[in-house]
């Protein structure tokens, strides 16, 4: 598909920023089984590949197991691997993310955010991403189609570098970041390839004179060591994360951390949520600003690792917050992203009051209006230290 | 113990051959035994076998490596029908 660039700058939609990244990238190998609303990727990415615009050897294949399957075979010999998936999909990868993660292979996957069945459903939440979330994947959340594109260079720098070698998946909302044109900045083919470099694998099942043997039995006597292994690289991508974001911001303008606050200095309540609806959050933000109340956004970017001591630091002041998740954890009490922010700020001294909210399953619309009856429970909560609620569906 | 040497990332193992080191023959139901007066040493068993069990001596098939022998019972379907020298019989017995 041609690109029409305007002083630098193409109207595209999230999963065609995505597949021109991938063509940017041009990994060794791709074995992928479109989804909606994923589908565009993997077609577009095709097109990239029929046209010889790519050396990538893209394997068609009958499933998602198949696919990471593939994947993993392919990165154990060595390749570059990328792949993008939604909802099912990733629900079917399951079995084999967590044997991508615990082999230590760096595939970097996509994954637009689709709300799980049943009811069967085709459009935005996280509960498919949510739930993979203990698998040994980096997670990177992305608001926009830019932040998408973006995180998606970086993330074969995270997943790739030694200090970490761990799979990685870039998240983006199924149809709203998706199929939304927004106009994106594109960085050079050449600068592209120079920021991810050339991959060296550790190992290559192909390397005939360094024989090895992957994917050996591991007992009582030793799969504990190598979890904790793996568990001290995934600690130790928060700082490439850092790193890497910083490197990307000096060299093409835009620079990323953890996360992202907005408005959240001298907050007294906040709202802390994931990808496209923080952009909503943001006008909600303004016009309480706007009458003089004190609100702010936190919107992690990075949920795996959790940063957990960078989070209650940013939110050490306020009083009050609410977390909205677009995900339930179906455990009673609330989503997955509340009970990991409520966790990290147990270590303050002084605690600000944490409340739920699940709002947008299934892609049901998040509105101004609120994110602006959420900030007015969390500044009530935060003028008189007294939760109502503690958790609650939103948007119903 | 320098604990990096002892578990290689990933739980590669760094080298080729190990299985050598290791039994995997301590689970048979069934175990392979020969007729050496039928067998014409053609070595089919000795190419089909999955876990290179089949014993070899100057070109001619002498037996079953018992360490690593997982009773498939491949090597007996796969010796010629005309002479079927590998029998497979019940551990147990
Ligand atoms: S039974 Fe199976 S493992 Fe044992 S020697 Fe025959 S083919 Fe090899
Ligand atoms: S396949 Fe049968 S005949 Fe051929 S070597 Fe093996 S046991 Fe002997």
């Amino acid at each position: 598909m041609a690109i029409t660039m305007t002083k630098g700058q193409a109207g595209l939609t999230g999963n065609s920023a995505i597949a021109y990244a991938m063509k940017q990238i041009n990994p060794d190998v791709s074995p992928a089984y479109p989804i909606t609303p994923s589908t565009g990727i993997v077609e577009e990415f095709s097109s990239y590949v029929a046209d010889g615009a790519v050396e990538t050897e893209l394997i068609t294949v009958e499933s998602e197991h198949s696919a990471m399957s593939a994947c993993i075979g392919a990165s154990a010999a060595g390749a570059r691997v990328m792949t993008a998936t939604s909802a099912q999909g990733l629900a079917l990868m399951w079995e084999m993310l967590y044997v991508a993660s615990g082999m230590r292979l760096p595939i970097v996957l996509t994954d637009v955010n689709r709300a799980l069945s049943a009811p069967i459903n085709i459009h935005c939440d996280h509960s498919d991403t949510m739930g993979a979330r203990d698998a040994g994947w980096i997670q990177l959340y992305s608001e926009t189609v830019q932040e998408a594109y973006d995180n998606l260079i970086q993330a074969v720098r995270i997943a790739e570098n030694k200090n970490v070698l761990l799979p990685a998946m870039v998240c983006l909302d199924g149809f709203i970041t998706s199929h939304a044109i927004e106009n994106i900045t594109l960085i050079d083919d050449a600068a592209v390839k120079e920021f991810v470099g050339e991959y060296r694998p550790v190992h290559s099942l192909l390397d005939t004179d360094n024989p090895v043997t992957m994917g050996a039995m591991t007992l009582q006597d030793s799969y504990i060591e190598f979890k904790r292994q793996q568990s001290e690289a995934m600690a130790r991508a928060r700082d490439v994360v850092i790193e890497v974001g910083r490197e990307f911001g000096k060299k093409f303008g835009r620079a990323y951390g953890l996360f992202e606050t907005y408005r959240l200095d001298d907050a007294e309540a906040a709202i802390v949520i994931l990808n496209s609806a923080a952009g909503t959050t943001k006008v909600a933000v303004d016009e309480l600003r706007k009458q003089g109340r004190k609100v702010g956004l936190l919107r992690p970017r990075l949920f795996r690792p959790f940063p957990f001591a960078e989070i209650a630091e940013a939110l050490k002041n306020v009083k009050a917050l609410a977390v909205l998740d677009r995900a339930d954890s179906m455990s009673g009490f609330g989503g997955p992203v509340f009970n990991e922010v409520r966790s990290a700020l147990y270590e303050l001294e002084k605690r600000p009051r944490v409340i739920s909210r699940i709002y947008g399953l299934g892609g049901r619309d998040y509105k101004v209006k609120d994110a602006l009856a959420v900030f007015d429970d969390v500044l009530k909560i935060a003028a008189t230290g007294k939760v109502d609620t503690l958790q609650k569906y939103i948007t119903l | 113990m320098d604990e990096r040497k002892e578990h290689p990332l990933g739980g590669v193992i760094p080298k080729g051959g190990t299985a050598h080191d290791y039994s995997t023959g301590g689970w048979r139901k069934l175990r392979p035994v020969l007729d050496r007066d039928k067998c014409t040493n053609c070595l089919i068993c000795w190419v089909m076998c999955p876990d290179s069990a089949i014993i070899t001596e100057d070109g001619k098939m002498v037996g079953f490596d018992m360490e690593h022998c997982k009773g498939c019972g491949i090597c007996a379907v796969e010796c010629p029908d005309k002479v079927k020298a590998i029998k497979m019989i019940e551990e147990a017995d």
